[in-house]
């Protein structure tokens, strides 16, 4: 008789049960509710952190398996599923503005969000590696259709076609490493794959060459060079709040998933992945910071932005100790506030239809919307690493763990390379305060709703305290660690 | 109340500026007098309460004083911790000092985005008046970073035809330095940890860490760069003169005023005496590079035709004295060093504010654009010829104290430097002298100088001020000399303990019997 505990995915339950009202109202009530459905998703989304901050304290160690073991809920990937809730969250309200303006006010649309939610959340409560697979799909697939949601736009279509194209194949590379890894030890369960390999302390090919896909899949899940390529096209081409979405929820599931699956199942191999790691962490800082320095358009400029600090995180992940993966769970949060803000601020600032995107665009911004340039700053100096924001914190915290585990060369480049993400991240400030805007007179006045007004405000109140009072963001990260022990 | 032992008075006069900052936020863009007096009251306010840290200030020990200490994040070992000794006091009453000054001297030369000029000045007071109060390096670091942001905006908003070019290179040059400085402290964070088992961010007990010499080594050579590319040394110095020449007057005298003296305080409270043993081995480097940029820096000043230039340039030679005198690692070298940071920030923040003045009249600071200066503006004459005296050091004046106590000490520890760094001093003569000829002597061959108006009354109010302090360490340096006294004594006794123990220390003092002595002195003090 298996063991079915329904409590351990109330949140989960919620987040579908929405996501089937908005379709639903959007099939019964039709073009009457389009300005609703926004915010029915986003009661979901509260509803679901309630639970999820509710059900556990999160000060001492609780780990519960359920569903026979394929599921878990712990204090890490409840700490996952706040960083999700929270992008979902904010990512809805940046889109409520936008797809009004946009002309497609449908409810597939949040839909969409609440089910790559949903993926996502399981992905960071998987135990098994199907479990794991299934919230991958769920999450990727709703991603690719929202890539393309904008479809009369030329390049939202080209998004949503190659991350489609890359990113099934990147799948195959998973679950091809997945069924690699079921042939070698017998059982897709984390924990059984971690004790079979600790019993009979196996190498072969078989085994080494699944983990190797199992890297590249999550290597591309993550946008880790060299597996990166999509990621550009893809960010600059998708609604600017998918953008925003993408690059924080994901991210952090695919780091979730990651995580678990080497922490938890291939401890024994470490000797064999930390090398590869080592350079796909330099490599990722390095390209996506120095290709990022001449990039024009800012989305694909935060794109590449975003492959750096995938390459950050890739730093904590190598020096996973306690300190490592709790500096995971703390920068994804951080960074979550930090991009988000951007993003909320890029999505209001491109008007319709996306046309202003350049780093031109913004010539003059400081003078024409002061408030919008003061939180801008504030999250691309956050970006750039420097206090007292959350995103100085995460370095700090990132790097402190890897002197601690003696990747002291690591650590070096690491700070070598945020003072070069600097150049770009000041580009923008440079050309919001200390340039002329190029076209004068034709300053169109910005609509800021009051729900992307909101989203602003939640991310800097979220970069500033996490900055400046990181305390109790620490402790609960370090707990979260605790559950992985 | 101020006086009562437990008021926090360091964080109240380092955080007061962002009481200013706060009212400026709801006062109208427009109301721009109103703007400046907010700040400059924010700013007198914040010096007047800084005074009595020199009175209430015990000479006697070099323990900190005024030390608050409150657990910030308790999961790493961060504290809000701050205090000042010897060393400190007086940079914290000189940023005090001219950040009033220099908003003063804004009223009409910043015109446009007095608001966020304002906020920016006062933002900056807080990261200066941070850096030199904190005793936690976390915190240290947290301030010495955030001032980047106020004083990049300074330079690339209200900065010159360059600007943004000189802020950016700013920001990075500064931050390249400051990152791997980050990476030392962390290492240092977890040695400590593992010698002692408890992590900890306390300067005071990093300065009673044995560390092996070859993590010294390194460790000393990643702070180095930190704090050699903020003095700024030769070669690091590039920065600089783009930073300077583009900041408007107001940031050039922060800059020069302050900004570079948190390098100078960087060797002073970690180099030194964190890293004994690697400051000895370090000595001859640093002399070395020190008298160049002495030498350098005075010869290119003597080239410039952009007074502004002349004056940035002369920055690099004071501040090879600074670097000089401490190193020397004797007691006068060390009180030298530290009352020329304080002769520099004085008489450099002054010279740019007199390259304001002219700039304001004329918009231009070429030199060969100006002549004749002193039959239109006498007062101002008078006033100009007592800077550029008290920067070249001319007897009676603050820069005599500093220079001299500087060369007794390099004499002592050696010689050939010594020698070498005297000839700075000639050249300091012959640029500042030169272009004071050419800018106010002769005849006025430019018909637009034929009417220019001699100084304001608020033009006096914020130079005056300075020019008394410049007499004052001139003719009766005393009152700020003791109060150094014993923490640059046992600043040194630290260094030289070490030196003692080190090998390469005995080599140096079997090289040099100065140090033996000195140690000895210090030890029979005792």
């Amino acid at each position: 008789m298996p063991t079915i505990n329904l409590s351990a995915v109330y949140p989960e339950i919620v987040i579908a049960l929405f996501a089937l009202i908005v379709l639903l109202v959007q099939a019964f009530a039709g073009t009457r509710a389009k300005n609703y459905f926004g915010y029915i998703s986003l009661i979901g989304v509260v509803t679901a952190i309630f639970i999820v901050v509710r059900s556990a304290p999160f000060d001492f160690k609780s780990v519960e398996y359920s569903f026979n073991g394929l599921w878990v809920v712990d204090n890490y990937c409840r700490f996952f599923k706040l960083i999700f809730l929270l992008g979902t969250g904010l990512t809805i309200l940046i889109s409520i503005k936008y797809v009004e303006n946009e002309g497609v006010q449908h409810g597939e649309y949040f839909a969409l969000i609440l089910f790559a939610t949903l993926g996502m959340m399981v992905m960071a409560s998987g135990t098994e590696l199907m479990t794991l697979f299934m919230g991958l799909e769920l999450m990727s697939i709703s991603l690719y259709a929202l890539a393309g949601y904008t479809r009369v736009r030329m390049v939202s279509n080209e998004s949503a076609l190659k991350y489609f194209l890359l990113g099934s194949f990147a799948t195959g590379f998973l679950l091809y490493g997945m069924a690699l890894l079921y042939g070698a030890t017998g059982t897709t369960n984390l924990h059984g794959i971690s004790e079979f390999l600790a019993k009979t302390h196996m190498r072969n090919p078989m085994l080494i060459f699944g983990m190797a896909l199992l890297v590249i899949g999550f290597g591309f899940k993550i946008a880790a060079v060299p597996f990166h390529m999509w990621a550009p096209d893809v960010y600059q081409g998708a609604p600017s709040p998918i953008t925003a979405f993408m690059s924080a929820g994901p991210k952090a599931a695919a780091f979730a998933a990651f995580v678990r699956v080497f922490v938890d199942a291939l401890p024994s191999l470490q000797s064999e992945w930390v090398a590869l790691i080592w350079i796909m962490a330099v490599l990722t800082m390095t390209v996506g910071n120095v290709i990022a320095l001449v990039q024009d358009n800012i989305k694909r400029m935060l794109a590449y932005s975003s492959i750096a600090h995938a390459g950050y995180i890739l730093v904590a992940f190598l020096s996973a100790g306690e300190l490592g993966i709790s500096s995971i769970l703390y920068y994804m949060l951080a960074y979550t506030f930090m991009n988000i803000g951007a993003f909320a601020v890029i999505t209001v600032l491109g008007g319709k239809g996306e046309e202003k995107v350049n780093i031109s665009d913004y010539n003059g911004l400081g003078y024409r919307h002061p408030v919008a340039a003061i939180a801008m700053s504030l999250f691309l100096f956050s970006l750039a690493g420097i206090p007292p924001t959350a995103g100085f914190m995460g370095k700090f915290y990132i790097f402190s763990a890897a002197i601690k585990e003696g990747y002291l060369g690591l650590a070096i480049i690491g700070v070598i390379n945020s003072v070069v993400s600097v150049y770009y991240y000041l580009r923008v400030t440079v050309a919001m305060y200390m340039k002329e805007p190029s076209t004068i007179g034709e300053s169109p006045s910005l609509v800021f709703s009051p729900a992307c007004i909101i989203a602003i405000l939640i991310s800097a109140c979220g970069v500033l305290r996490m900055g400046i009072f990181p305390s109790e963001y620490i402790a609960i990260a370090k707990q979260s660690f605790l559950a992985l022990q | 109340m101020i006086n009562a032992p437990d008021f926090p008075i360091l964080s109240f006069i380092t955080f007061f500026p962002l009481v200013g900052i706060l009212v400026i936020c709801f006062l109208k863009d427009d109301h721009h007098d109103l703007i400046r007096w907010v700040a400059f009251l924010t700013a007198v306010i914040s010096f007047i309460f800084s005074v009595p840290l020199y009175f209430r200030f015990d000479p006697n020990t070099w323990n900190m004083q005024f030390v608050e200490y409150i657990p910030w994040v308790r999961e790493f070992g961060i504290s809000y911790h701050l205090g000042i000794d010897g060393i400190s006091l007086f940079l914290v009453l000189l940023t005090t000092f001219l950040s009033a000054l220099a908003i003063l001297s804004t009223w009409t030369a910043v015109t446009k985005q007095v608001k966020g000029y304002m906020i920016s000045l006062l933002f900056l007071e807080v990261g200066m008046l941070g850096v030199f109060c904190a005793l936690d390096f976390f915190l240290f670091y947290v301030f010495w970073e955030v001032m980047l942001i106020p004083m990049y905006f300074i330079i690339g908003i209200w900065g010159g035809a360059r600007r943004i070019y000189a802020a950016v290179k700013f920001f990075i040059y500064t931050m390249s330095g400051s990152v791997l400085m980050l990476i030392a402290i962390l290492f240092l964070y977890f040695m400590h940890y593992r010698e002692t088992g408890e992590y900890t961010f306390n300067i005071l007990t990093y300065q009673t860490l044995q560390l092996p010499v070859n993590v010294q080594f390194w460790l000393f050579l990643a702070f180095f760069l930190a704090f050699a590319i903020k003095v700024p040394m030769f070669p690091f110095h590039t920065w600089l003169p783009d930073a300077h020449v583009e900041a408007p007057t107001a940031g050039s005298v922060i800059l020069a005023g302050v900004l570079l003296k948190m390098g100078t305080y960087g060797f002073l409270r970690f180099s030194l005496p964190i890293f004994p043993q690697a400051t000895i081995s370090f000595v001859p480097l640093i002399l070395a590079l020190s008298v160049i940029g002495i030498v350098y820096g005075a010869l290119v000043s003597i080239a410039q035709d952009d007074i502004k230039k002349l004056v940035a340039y002369s920055s690099v030679s004071h501040l090879g004295y600074c670097m000089l005198g401490m190193f020397a690692l004797n007691i006068e070298g060390l009180k030298g060093s530290i009352i020329q940071m304080i002769n520099h920030g004085l008489s450099t923040g002054a010279l740019f504010l007199i390259v304001g003045m002219l700039y304001e009249r004329r918009h231009t600071r070429l030199i060969s654009e100006y002549g004749g200066i002193m039959k239109v503006m006498p007062v101002f004459a008078t006033i100009f010829l007592l800077v550029a005296f008290s920067s070249m050091g001319v007897p009676g004046l603050n820069g005599f104290i500093g220079e001299l106590l500087i060369l007794i000490g390099a004499f002592k520890a050696n010689v050939w430097f010594a020698a070498v760094a005297t000839l700075g001093l000639v050249f300091g003569a012959v640029y500042l002298l030169w272009m004071y000829k050419r800018v106010m002597y002769g005849e006025i061959t430019k018909t637009e100088n034929k009417f220019l108006k001699d100084m304001t009354r608020r033009e006096l109010a914020y130079t005056l001020p300075i020019i008394l302090f410049i007499f004052w360490i001139g003719f009766y340096p005393k009152p700020f000399l003791d109060k150094l006294d014993t923490s640059v004594k046992h600043l040194l006794e630290r260094v030289c303990d070490q030196k003692a123990v080190s090998t390469e220390g005995q080599k140096i003092a079997a090289l040099n019997p100065n140090y033996t002595l000195q140690n000895r002195a210090l030890s029979g003090r005792e």
